[in-house]
């Protein structure tokens, strides 16, 4: 067993594209809840403009044929798709490890037992919160939260594997013991604790959402003790937040080299937010065959490997492990995608990043959301 | 090692644990990239060679002693060394959930 490191090997060619591992499918930008701090873009697609059943099931094919193993049927919220088994059964048939990202909501047991039987993997639950009132309050939907947890009964009765996603922030970071206990409560093998990416509406709601320095610290303690009391039951994914990490992530394991992204209505993206980046402009499957979007499209091709790299990246050691990190984050940033990933120590605008989250974290609070409309 | 060293570790795995793979976990082999992966959610384990081969040999029927068993004669190796590597690796399987023991 091992995993893989490519890089070890003399011929590799940081600039060729790798056969991608993963692609996450967004069914759709439809959801009923409207969480502040949603990936999906400020401009949502209509549901005239989505890709037909047929369409997507073409694409999972391309994608199995240039080697992706692993399907992410996600949204908006997947279940507002009345064609979602037709969907899961054409992953079935292209032989992709199905993953259904869910808020639950809107999903029927009828219609779960429908994927169970044509061969759903595995099931990501999003929880908003730990009770009704917080979680119901976040997500802008009431009856949200029951709802799930009638759906992770099912899913626990099935025996898919299921994953508890919590996104945090400040209104809910104080409960991240409630939250691994719910987990737990709910039968997940895996809980991922993922602070918000300040993307999109996060961005547009950073000062209702931006966790204090002592919020963060103290959920590192919490994650870092449960993962050691819960070994065997419960695997923990625990990130930290960008403003306090020392280097960047590598973001979807470097550009254009692990993952890809097809949105609602064909766009195929190289990570769920690189729309931020005006400046790219990016293929659709409508127009053009996905291996060549993703060995020759522009988007991919822009940021894939070291080449684009402006210094300290291009020198750093750290290039082939986090790959210069978040290319939207520099683009926020800087204006510019091709420069240093603020969240890197070594990025020049790294102390006013972590000064400005901070100062967010740390005003006077303003609770209020700006919630996700269509 | 030598008669003065300390035995070899136990396998960290009981005997009669049957272990098997749990829905949502499953081989696949990639013809992309010609070789075996473990499928689990949000992951994808590429195996060597032993990787593959203690986990064909988990079929949910045999148990640990029926499987490194298995495995020492298919592979000609001493038993032991068979137990603890086969251990190791599925143990580290178990504790990321992605092996199961009836």
């Amino acid at each position: 067993m091992n995993d893989q490191s490519p890089i070890a090997r003399p011929e590799f060619d940081p600039q060729a594209a790798p056969a991608p591992m993963a692609m996450l499918a967004e069914l759709t930008h439809r959801c009923p809840l409207k969480c502040p701090y949603c990936s999906n873009p400020l401009d949502l697609a209509r549901r005239s403009e989505e890709l037909t059943t047929e369409e997507w099931v073409r694409v999972f094919h391309e994608a199995a044929r240039m080697g992706v193993l692993q399907l992410h049927l996600s949204g908006g919220e997947p279940a507002a798709r009345r064609d979602l088994p037709d969907i899961l059964t054409g992953a079935v048939e292209a032989g992709l490890y199905s993953n259904l990202i869910t808020s639950g909501v809107g999903l029927t047991e009828k219609t779960y037992a429908e994927l169970v039987a044509r061969g759903l993997d595995h099931v990501q639950l999003s929880i908003q919160g730990t009770d009704a009132e917080t979680a119901d309050r976040i997500g802008g939907y009431r009856g949200g939260f029951d709802a799930k947890l009638r759906v992770a009964e099912w899913i626990g009765a099935s025996g898919v594997p299921l994953t508890v996603n919590a996104v945090m922030h400040r209104q809910n970071l104080d409960r991240l013991e409630q939250t691994i206990e719910l987990a737990v409560r709910l039968g997940a093998r895996r809980l991922e604790i993922a602070h918000t990416q300040y993307h999109g509406w996060a961005y547009r709601n950073r000062a209702a959402l931006m966790p204090t320095a002592a919020q963060v610290k103290r959920a590192g303690e919490i994650a870092r003790e449960a993962a050691v009391r819960l070994k065997n039951v419960l695997v923990i994914d625990y990130v930290t937040p960008d403003h306090l990490a020392t280097y960047p992530k590598p973001c979807m394991g470097g550009w254009g080299r692990v993952g890809l992204n097809v949105t609602p209505t064909g766009k195929v993206l190289p990570c769920h937010a690189a729309e931020t980046i005006t400046a790219l402009s990016f293929d659709n499957v409508r127009d053009r065959p996905l291996a060549e979007i993703w060995e020759r499209g522009e988007a991919f091709t822009a940021y894939r490997g070291v080449d684009w790299m402006p210094d300290p990246c291009k020198s750093c050691d750290r290039r082939f492990k986090d790959w210069g990190g978040c290319r939207c984050q520099a683009f926020a940033w800087n204006g510019d995608a091709a420069t240093v990933d603020p969240a890197c120590s070594k990025a020049p605008n790294h102390a006013q990043m972590r000064e400005a989250a901070l100062a967010e974290g740390g005003e006077a609070h303003q609770d209020a959301f700006d919630y996700r409309v269509m | 090692m030598t008669g003065a060293a300390p035995a070899a570790e136990a396998p960290p795995i009981d005997g009669s644990a049957r272990p098997f793979l749990p829905r949502g976990v499953r081989l696949k082999f990639c013809e992309v990239r010609k070789s075996w992966f473990l499928l689990a959610p949000e992951r994808a384990l590429k195996l060597d060679q032993t990787g593959v081969a203690v986990l064909q040999a988990v079929d949910g029927e045999r148990d640990f002693d029926a499987i490194t068993a298995h495995l020492a004669a298919a592979f000609n190796a001493p038993h032991d060394r068979i137990a603890a590597d086969a251990g190791r690796f599925l143990a580290a399987l178990i504790a990321r959930r992605m092996v199961e023991t009836a």
